[in-house]
């Protein structure tokens, strides 16, 4: 008796609980009602189903339950119910498939109108591509990638000339026009979802994948990695902003293209340094960062890294924050550069500045550190020495003190939750595993016994503890 | 419908083939260690899948513990959470249900349901056990390897599982491919033990249609399994030359931080393929063992023969069949070509026709039954409860269009933990419940069986019923933390919080079950040779437990089939397998 009341209580709390739990799909963006529409088909007939078996199940232990005087009924079969039954599911499946069979015929039809982008996935960000002018993309595989062609693009191919790259998670997208999104990887498999257009699809290495939708809302959408794609997974996202088509062309114009990315001058050093002087007061002369005026170490830093920054306090993606009040100070100086190739002098400059040991001012348990300083290597190196192709800058050798600070801003949003500080956000999370401030010095002790010799072997936790 | 009719002057057919000659063993290491016989191996099974059976349900409260309370505990970091996920999901479902239900139940249960002396290859045999507990073994070796095991999820997809960035590219995947190799060589020396002798062993009398459903559903989950099992075999192999030697065969050119070889021209999604190959019947593997036992729990105990038998006989068979053909149901997303979308919906929904019908001549046997709240029934319905569930929200991912949304969702992680975790766990317990007085000679003690049961079954719905939900709204799985992401709802933490709760709830329940195993071994009430009044053979035994050899000086003769339950105008309210119709006490 108790089981069945219990069933009674399971299944009618079951159907309460999809009618009212706060959790539903999302608000539809896209012009995918028809796959919610299969989705509420699938909950109605299931849920049918569901409550008349259970039903029927209760009554049967209510009034079958065992008594000493009863026998129960003799009945090895019933052809003619057993064919009803069948007959009953295979009507209930067909209207459950035929919908689903529907709407897939025009999920793996791209209308002729589609435009085109291309999403390119790679531990652990994503960035896009147009066609450009032509409405073509050009030929494109991983083993083209480098610094100068990110995209791996074929310089031998004219129609990838034209391609505008957005290398950067946030892309834009027109309101109510078709779009096909051709989907690339560098590496492993990711998959890229935005929950609120109800499509995705993996992105595949050695192969492209695609799916496509209308979006129908203007706003900022979130979009996240839904294949396990390594360590960092849940840190992998991206944002889609849908735009007027007005904005959107606005936008695309100030993206480059490929071939004014191949034939932009790089940073000159000599340039750089005299953009340096005025860094020079609260930096120090080598760049060696100086405590009392709470001035990070540069030297050592990738010009990548670098770049990006400045552009970052330059547009208030960094420092803007009240909570930082040292990265405020940092922005003025950061917009008086004249324009990008002051930046890229700039950064070329601190590049050739010699790499000085610093000073230890933090104190923490370094081998407590070593352990959570793995999940950090997966992006920064078992030796801390930065990889610019995860967007990751060194750590070996910079200020003890900066790093924490930093680490708690990162871990408290203030640095990073900016929509603009395009791979902030990824430390933002990363920061999470670091749960006390104890845990921020261990790893930044732990850093700090590191010398960012990239030819060393993999750390080993153990030896490393001074 | 109505009365089945017994020649009363039916003969069982002559024995085809001759006695068994078994080889005794004297001495304590050949009887319990070394053993050749079926239902020691069975037991030896038992015990090493619950053990690493135990270490995947400790890795599953680590992870519910970061999940639920991300910012107080600090066990676990990206990497270990990956690893747990992954341990987890293989040892549960190929290291626990199925050595459980096919090295376990299929060990014990075959000989003594066929009415057979012992496997017709005792020795194969005990070499089947002893290749499986060397691959667990491998695998927890696995944990101790420099970087730690694998943390490329169970599903091991390359390029990922052996390219830097995933935990375990050193040391941890090679463990569990050689691992998973070792087991599917011992699976297949054990299988086609099962075959061969539910096929060529059989006593006199039994004939296939005469077959406990318990039989049947571990027959064709081993059938499915010799051959689902070797393309799992090959995906390993190619997989573990690509880490160990280089080649490319799921490798495409694609970018690495220490990539020391060129890789070119491998197919990721051909892994997938191979995987899923083996991957969905692997579900039913679980599964029709499952459905088997659960049809004799349930006639048994609601003291009625099982409603359409042959019925349920064909739906095994064709469910079997056709899992062969619905594999890529699980890559609808996958990037493969989507126009294979509309068979693999097609071929994955007919499936749902024969499982239905399984499931209503359950509930149809249940209907005007005499039913008897055991241990055994209340698992038994706790399993129709939950796979009822499971296998409706099924007929979502498995419906193309509406899998899209919810694939690599925690509606995925919902669904199957239903259908294939928790409905065929039920089913080992209420089948450890039924045999354990076979097994031991003591029944199981009841209250501690109750609390066992509702702890279990209730605990388990409110585990993953709401996650459907939370994966509806979209939250991905295999997430290590969510942040701040702008289409997650706050008060999903708060209900990751309470199944976290839950989930701790549940699992210290299973330590009570597992003191109710070893107290009532010696504490238990004595249960005497056949106290549930089954009609199935191994209650028939002379000796209870059933010595080596099963049945006394001569095998028994089978002149019915197993569900004479109440049959009208007999006294008693079963028969047994083994009782001539001559012998059957009728009303006057």
């Amino acid at each position: 008796m108790a089981i069945a009341i219990a069933l009674i209580v399971l299944a009618v709390g079951s159907v309460a609980f999809y009618l009212f739990s706060p959790w539903h799909l999302t608000p539809l963006a896209s012009n995918w009602e028809a796959i919610d529409l299969t989705v509420s088909i699938s909950f109605w007939v299931t849920g049918f189903v569901f409550v008349a078996v259970t039903l029927f199940m209760v009554i049967a232990l209510i009034r079958f339950r065992y008594r000493g005087d009863r026998r129960s009924y003799y009945e090895p079969e019933n052809k003619k119910l057993e064919a009803w039954l069948t007959g009953v599911t295979t009507v209930g499946i067909v209207a459950l498939l035929a919908p689903g069979l529907f709407v897939w015929g025009s999920f793996v039809s791209v209308p002729e109108d589609a435009h085109e982008v291309e999403v390119v996935g790679q531990q652990w960000h994503w960035s896009f591509r147009f066609p450009g002018e032509d409405g073509t993309l050009g030929a494109a595989r991983s083993g083209l990638v480098d610094d100068d062609n990110p995209f791996g693009i074929d310089p031998e191919d004219p129609r990838g000339q034209d391609d505008v790259l957005v290398e950067s998670p946030r892309v834009m997208l027109p309101v109510d026009r078709p779009v096909k999104m051709s989907l690339r990887s560098k590496d492993v498999i990711h998959n890229f979802k935005v929950a609120p257009f109800r499509t995705k699809m993996d992105v595949v290495p050695g192969q492209t994948s695609y799916f496509w939708f209308t979006p129908t809302q203007t706003g900022e959408f979130e979009a996240v990695c839904a294949e396990l794609c390594g360590i960092a997974h849940f840190a992998m996202r991206g944002k889609v902003e849908v735009v007027e088509q007005a904005t959107f062309d606005e936008w695309l114009a100030e993206q480059p293209t490929f071939a004014e990315l191949a034939g932009r001058s790089p940073g000159d050093p000599e340039a750089g340094a005299e953009q340096f002087a005025v860094c020079v007061t609260c930096h120090g002369g080598q760049g060696q960062g100086q405590l009392e005026n709470n001035a990070p170490r540069l030297a050592g830093l990738d010009s990548d890294y670098l770049k990006r920054q400045l552009r970052n306090f330059r547009t208030g993606a960094r420092g803007e924050s009240e909570a930082d009040p040292f990265g405020q100070q940092m922005r003025p100086f950061a917009v008086s550069l004249t324009d990008a190739q002051a930046i890229r002098d700039l950064a070329a400059f601190i590049e050739t500045l010699p790499v000085e040991p610093t000073r230890k001012t933090i104190v923490g348990d370094a081998q407590r550190g070593a352990r959570l300083y793995r999940t950090c290597a997966s992006c920064h190196g078992a030796e801390g020495q930065g990889m610019p192709q995860f967007k990751a800058p060194r750590l070996a050798g910079m200020n003890d003190w900066y790093l924490v600070r930093q680490l708690q801003n990162f871990r408290e949003g203030v640095r990073g939750r900016h929509p603009d500080d395009l791979y902030g956000n990824q430390m933002v999370d990363m920061a999470q595993i670091l749960v006390d401030d104890a845990a921020l010095r261990d790893v930044t002790a732990y850093i700090a016994t590191l010398d960012g010799n990239s030819t060393v072997a993999a750390a080993d936790g153990q030896s490393t503890e001074e | 419908m109505g009365e089945r009719e017994y020649d009363a002057s039916y003969q069982a057919p002559p024995a085809e083939t001759g006695e068994m000659e078994l080889v005794h063993a004297e001495t304590f290491i050949g009887k319990y260690i070394w053993s050749q016989d079926a239902k020691v191996i069975a037991i030896q099974y038992m015990l090493t899948a619950t053990a690493i059976g135990l270490v995947a349900l400790a890795l599953s409260i680590v992870m519910r513990l970061q999940l639920g309370f991300p910012d107080t505990f600090s066990l676990i970091d990206p990497a270990e959470y990956l690893q747990s996920v992954s341990m987890h999901g293989m040892i549960m479902v190929v290291y626990l249900l199925t050595a459980f239900f096919l090295g376990g139940f299929g060990n014990y249960l075959i000989p003594l349901m066929c009415g057979t002396r012992d496997m017709v290859f005792p020795y194969l045999n005990m070499l089947s056990f002893w290749f499986y507990l060397v691959s667990v073994l491998i695998l927890a070796a696995g944990f101790f390897v420099p970087g730690g095991s694998t943390g490329a999820g169970w599903t091991l997809y390359p390029p990922q599982s052996i390219s830097e960035g995933t935990p375990g590219v050193d040391g941890g995947i090679i463990t569990m491919l050689v691992s998973l190799m070792v087991f599917i060589a011992g699976f297949t020396m054990g299988g086609l033990n099962y075959v061969v002798t539910v096929l060529q062993a059989r006593t006199r009398g039994m004939t296939l249609m005469r077959l406990p459903l318990t039989i049947w559903g571990i027959f064709m989950a081993t059938v499915m399994a010799l051959l689902a099992f070797p393309a799992l075999f090959v995906a390993c192999l190619m997989l573990l030359f690509d880490r160990l030697l280089g080649t490319s065969f799921f490798m495409p050119e694609m970018l690495g931080v220490t990539q020391d070889v060129a890789r070119e021209g491998g197919s990721p999604v051909l892994f997938q393929h191979l995987f899923w190959f083996f991957g969905h019947p692997e579900v039913y593997i679980v599964a029709l063992p499952a459905f088997g036992i659960v049809s004799d729990l349930i006639a048994t105990h609601a003291r009625k023969n099982i409603f359409g038998y042959r019925m349920m006989v064909w739906a095994l068979i064709l469910i079997g069949v056709l899992s062969f053909v619905v594999w890529a149901h699980h890559m609808f997303v996958s990037g493969m070509n989507p126009y294979f979308g509309f068979l693999f919906a097609t071929t994955t929904l007919i499936i749902a026709v024969p499982t239905a019908i399984k499931v209503y001549n359950w509930v149809l046997t249940l209907w005007r039954g005499n039913i008897r709240f055991t241990l055994p029934m209340l698992f038994a319905i706790g399993f129709l409860f939950t796979f009822l569930n499971g296998g409706l929200s099924g007929l979502f991912l498995g419906n193309v269009t509406v899998d899209v949304p919810l694939s690599d969702t925690y509606f995925v992680v919902g669904h199957f933990h239903m259908v294939m975790a928790v409905a065929p766990i039920l089913v080992i317990f209420g089948a450890i419940y039924h045999w354990y007085p076979k097994i031991t000679g003591r029944m199981l003690n009841v209250p501690l069986g109750q609390i066992h049961f509702w702890v279990t079954f209730l605990g388990t719905y409110l585990i993953y019923y709401p996650m459907h939900f939370i994966g509806l709204e979209g939250v991905p799985r295999r997430y290590y933390a969510y942040g701040e992401t702008t289409f997650i709802s706050d008060s999903v933490q708060s209900l990751n919080a309470f199944i976290t709760i839950a989930a701790i709830v549940v699992a210290l329940a299973q330590l009570l079950f597992l003191f109710n195993i070893v107290w009532s071994y010696y504490r238990g009430r004595e249960a005497g040779d056949n106290p549930w009044h089954a009609t199935t053979l191994e209650w028939q035994t002379a000796e209870t437990p059933p010595p080596h050899g099963n049945f006394g000086k001569e095998l028994p003769v089978v002149y019915r089939w197993p569900y004479d339950y109440c049959v009208p105008g007999v006294k008693a309210d079963f028969i047994p397998q083994n009782v001539p119709p001559q012998a059957v006490e009728r009303d006057s």
